[in-house]
């Protein structure tokens, strides 16, 4: 019989890193080896094999004067990013975008108050042209493209219009198969700020200033991607319903709706909503890692100092508690990110308040997670499993609205 | 029944009269208690009597393989303990718990064991005693039961601590040091927070031994609760001045507990890595921590090199971690006083293969740092400029390095090459005539296979810096990469980094790759049948083969884009191939995440470089759409982006 191993000197292990040299310099090779491949991609996919390759458009190094001061915080701030590059760029970038909550009841007034439209399924992004260039950030503020494109001040071309130092700010998707730019909102365009200006004038600003760039032209030498609007409807029955069922160029993830008098607000809001079902979106139900919808519902929940399991919302929802022997057991800490599953005993509601919640507890989360779930990210996905929330009673809901403005109202006289 | 019987006469053997037997006894209750865990729980109280009598009593090598059992059990527990998993609700072994339910009698068996030290046990590396073996043990215990085994050690580390003996001292120390993985942050916080003052102090004991176990036990401390990026650390703006004092004032104590200090400091300033703005705390003392270290380094009191590596990994480590917009200007100073070093080994006299030896360590040392100073210059575009203007100065020197023709250095000398090349981009060409000779050496160095995967990724490097200007070496490199696939004597290891080059040589070199393109995909395709032949049952081989098939991928990834611009035509025989592979990838279950990323970035590929040609192809093999679904759902971005990538690029060929 072979002699047990020799333990491992405990105390005296050798501080040697030869071996974490190697595997740092494989894991940089392996790094650049997927940048330089990642940049065969999109070079080659995106210029125009009729044309000489042309060349990159240097970063932003012209004339950079410093931005003059502005009496509003906002438009310095933005006129400062615009400028921003690398890593300060990223962290700014991932903090700007508005992100809806879920639809879990039917807002008040829909046809009145709301926009409606389709969604297209891609990458959510943020567009900035100044300069004579134009890049575009993922919502994790990495960049997805940077090319030349019609918009102000978006390429170097002499009949830029306005000065050079101009700049705009779009809300994008991306759609991959036709290569287009969805413009679901403007923030900023020609330096002037729409962050406090209603989703009713920015839509109105985005539908009319757009297309004047001749940014929703075919692709061409000095305009890489095509932008297009997408069509925004009064949420009321015909709108809708051309929403939902119309013919759009793009392949549609839910539906977006928009509070008219609702500034751009950056992070979650509940003035900007997204509803799916199975007839406008491919993934409805969450999946877990392995793309199989679980058997049962799972949700991540942020553990307190106190024991309780709560939301990322502000301010958050609870869930349930633990109690100190299981959060000792399970070795978690405040902040710690928990998974679960949410049992045949459901969701409890009294007064339409969460009352309990039958959880089970999975894991801890895939370490990419950095949220909990949001509130109404569970009820709809709660829903969606249950007793979803149709078209149907969305359609219900603005036929009985129009129902009662039929009637005779106080009400309105007095607003 | 037999097992029983068995069982009986093992243990019986154990107190047999002759001591050889006896240990042979335990030895075999090591192995026992590693092979058949899940049969144990009817012995154990027993085997505890039986352990504890001969820990307690024994001679020192029957004694030593009992706590060598112990150590087994906690290794089995903890084990079990990482492949719980609630999600997957397979049947698992079952955990018994044993160490869990012998706590009480066990820590302090072996808290007795820590007292039995040697007077000379720090200054030998060879020496394995009962206290050694006990601290290793109750620091495996820590590991399996976590917060439960502080307060049964707390007692005797205050009723030690203090004491007159130096053995009792030492004791309390190890024993401190030994539970401090395992617990909880929470649990230990308090407790660290309260003794790092009087470790501080303990570093002045009159004692080696204590002075040895106080600094190993400080870095322990440092490596274990001094995590700024994550929110949490002994170390704060009050007390980190008082530390490094005391940190550099023991690294001129002997050279036992000089090494351990360097182990703090390393611990100390891994801490801070990626752990802005807090590692701008360690900033103001970078020059005297280098300074200190660099003399360390020199010291001729160590026996061995050991001390002088330490100090230089040390030093490699506090460059790594540290803040380069703030220490730029430091890390610039140091670069030519390493490099001043590294010429003076080239001046030592060389008389015997000893002297040959040590000068090869020592190169190999200052190749490691250099090759960190020039990652951490090269990471910024404003310090970049300081390495390229060093950069003839720097290439000199490792071509003379190789010409001493010492292997480790070599693979050193050759890890930084790569940075610098990195470093240099296209200007790196100037080298190349008069580095190419060696490039050759490395590709061709099958017996030390690690110089010759690391050679291999210097290609890469290469191709990457150098573009199409590379073409002039391609004939030899494609040749020895070639011979090196073929040969039956090279580490498999070496296999994947090859075909993975072929994809950064094609990319670099475009339509040049015609050439060699039919040996290269013969390779590959000869590849992808040994994948198809792995044995799922073999976890290392499919480790192997999770290599392999994302190498190839890597590929004709490159091969693919390479030709795309130009002769995309020259890749159409091979797309039913490929096609056909990845599909057969797909199929298996358990691949990697990598190879999948691998797998759907090539798939983009070959519709992105073939376009319309691989309209049929893509319609016969209709896996693709499921394949993308399954990736459009993960929970990674990044697949999930490129999975989009290649929908588009699918979609465009099918629209076609």
């Amino acid at each position: 019989m072979a002699p047990h191993d020799l333990r491992r000197p405990f105390k005296r292990a050798a501080i040697s890193d030869q071996q974490r040299r190697r595997e740092l310099s494989l894991q940089r090779q392996a790094q650049h080896r997927r940048d330089a491949q990642h940049q065969a991609r999109c070079l080659a996919s995106f210029l125009n094999p009729h044309s000489d390759p042309e060349p990159e458009p240097e970063p932003e190094t012209t004339s950079e004067t410093e931005p003059e001061p502005s009496d509003s915080p906002k438009e310095l701030d933005i006129r400062h990013a615009s400028k921003l590059k690398g890593a300060e760029a990223r962290k700014w970038f991932a903090r700007q975008l508005m992100l809806p909550e879920w639809m879990i009841d039917v807002p008040d007034q829909l046809p009145k108050d709301w926009y409606v439209f389709a969604r297209p399924a891609g990458k959510r992004c943020f567009v900035v042209s100044s300069n004579g260039t134009t890049v575009s950030r993922l919502r994790n503020g990495s960049m997805l493209h940077h090319f030349p494109s019609a918009l102000p001040s978006g390429a170097r071309t002499k009949d830029s219009s306005g000065s050079a130092q101009s700049y705009s700010i779009l809300d994008c998707i991306f759609h991959e198969s036709d290569q287009t730019y969805y413009v679901i909102d403007m923030v900023c365009w020609r330096e002037y700020s729409l962050y406090d200006c209603t989703a009713e004038f920015r839509f109105f600003w985005l539908s009319s200033k757009l297309a004047e760039t001749g940014a929703c032209d075919p692709p061409s030498q000095y305009h890489r991607y095509r932008f297009s609007p997408v069509p925004v409807y009064n949420c009321d029955q015909a709108g809708l319903s051309a929403a939902y069922t119309g013919a759009v160029p793009y392949v549609k993830d839910g539906l977006l709706f928009y509070n008219k008098h609702a500034h751009y607000q950056t992070g979650n809001t509940p003035l900007a909503l997204v509803w799916k079902d199975e007839n406008c979106s491919q993934y409805v139900i969450d999946t877990d890692s392995k793309g199989q919808v679980p058997s049962q519902q799972q949700v991540v929940l942020e553990l307190q100092d106190n024991g309780n399991l709560s939301t990322s919302d502000d301010p958050p929802v609870v869930f349930g508690c633990l109690d100190r022997a299981f959060i000792e057991q399970t070795e978690s800490r405040s902040g710690n990110l928990l998974r679960f599953a949410i049992g045949d005993g459901g969701l409890n509601f009294v007064d339409g308040k969460l009352e309990k919640a039958d959880l089970h507890y999975l894991g801890k989360p895939n370490r990419a997670r950095a949220f909990a779930d949001s509130y109404s990210k569970v009820m709809f996905q709660y829903m969606a499993r249950h007793s979803p929330l149709r078209i149907d009673d969305l359609l219900a809901s603005i036929n009985s609205l129009s129902d009662q403005e039929n009637k005779p109202s106080d009400v309105e006289m007095v607003g | 029944m037999e097992r029983s019987y068995i069982m009986k006469m093992v243990c019986e053997t154990a107190i047999s009269k002759e001591v050889e037997i006896r240990q042979v006894a335990f030895e075999c209750l090591v192995s026992i208690a590693s092979t058949y865990y899940e049969k144990l729980e009817p012995y154990m109280q027993a085997l505890f009597e039986l352990t504890s009598n001969a820990v307690k009593g024994d001679e020192e090598a029957v004694a030593l393989q009992a706590i060598e059992f112990w150590s087994s059990i906690c290794d089995e527990e903890i084990e079990l303990q990482e492949y719980e998993n609630p999600e997957s609700g397979d049947s698992e072994p079952p955990n018994s718990h044993f160490i869990e339910k012998a706590l009480s009698s066990l820590v302090p068996m072996l808290l007795e064991t820590l007292l039995k030290q040697e007077e000379d046990q720090d200054q030998d590396d060879s020496i394995w005693n009962l206290s050694m073996a006990g601290g290793t043990c109750l620091g495996l215990v820590a590991r399996t039961v976590g917060d439960a085994i502080v307060p049964l050690v707390m007692p005797f580390i205050e009723a030690n601590i203090s004491k007159p003996d130096w053995h009792c001292r030492e004791a309390a120390t190890y024993a401190f040091g030994s539970i401090l993985e395992g617990p909880t942050i929470d649990k230990l916080t308090p407790l660290v927070h309260a003794g790092l003052d009087f470790m501080l102090k303990a570093m002045k004991d009159e004692n080696n031994h204590v002075r040895d176990t106080t600094a190993w036990t400080l870095s322990r401390i440092f490596e274990l609760l001094h995590c700024p990026a994550s929110g949490f650390s002994v170390i704060s703006s009050e007390n980190i001045r008082q530390v490094l004092s005391v940190l550099m004032e023991s690294i001129n104590d002997t050279p036992n507990v000089a090494e351990k200090v360097c182990g703090a400091i390393y611990y100390l300033a891994q801490g801070y890595e990626d752990a802005v703005p807090s590692s701008s705390l360690l900033t103001p003392f970078l020059t005297e921590i280098i300074t200190y270290l660099i003399r360390t380094a020199d010291r001729t009191d160590g026996g061995d090199s050991k001390l002088r590596s330490s100090a230089y990994e040390t030093l490699n480590e506090v460059i790594r971690c540290s803040n380069v917009v703030e220490t730029s200007r430091i890390i610039e100073h140091l670069l030519p006083v390493i490099m001043n070093k590294l010429e003076q080994t080239l001046q030592l006299q060389i008389v015997s293969t000893d002297d040959r030896e040590k000068q090869g360590d020592l190169q190999a040392s200052l190749c490691g740092v250099l090759q960190v100073i020039i990652q951490k210059l090269s990471s910024t575009d404003e310090t970049k400029s300081i390495i390229l203007q060093e950069a003839d100065k720097i290439m000199t020197l490792f071509l003379r390095v190789f010409a001493c023709r010492s292997s480790t250095v070599h693979e050193e000398a050759m890890l930084a090459i790569g940075a610098l090349a990195y470093a240099c981009g296209p200007n790196f060409e100037n080298y190349m005539r008069e580095f190419y000779p060696y490039l050759e050496m490395g590709l061709q160095n099958f017996e030390e296979y690690q110089v010759c995967s690391i050679t291999v990724g210097v290609v890469g490097d290469i191709c990457r810096a150098l573009d199409d200007k590379v073409l002039q070496f391609c004939d030899g490199i494609m040749k020895h990469l070639l011979n090196d696939l073929g040969s039956n004597e090279l580490h498999r290891s070496v296999k994947p980094p090859i075909f993975s080059c072929f994809g950064d040589i094609a990319l670099a070199i475009g339509e040049h790759f015609e050439r060699y393109v039919s040996y290269a995909v013969t390779a590959m395709q000869q590849a992808s049948q040994i994948c198809a032949q792995i044995d799922l049952n073999d976890e290392e081989f499919m480790e192997y083969g999770n290599q392999l098939r994302r190498s190839i991928f890597e590929a004709y990834s490159g091969i693919l884009q390479g030709f795309k611009n130009s002769k995309p035509e020259v890749m159409l025989p091979y797309a039913a191939h490929l096609l056909q592979f990845i599909e057969l990838v797909f199929l298996d279950r358990q691949r990697d995440e990598s190879v999948t990323k691998a797998a759907v970035a090539v798939m983009g590929d070959l519709a992105d470089a073939l376009g319309p040609n691989t309209k049929l192809l893509f319609r016969d093999r209709a896996f693709y759409i499921e394949f993308l679904g399954e990736c459009l759902q993960s929970d990674d971005e990044q697949l999930k982006e490129t999975a989009t990538w290649t929908q588009g690029m699918i979609g465009r060929v099918m629209v076609s």
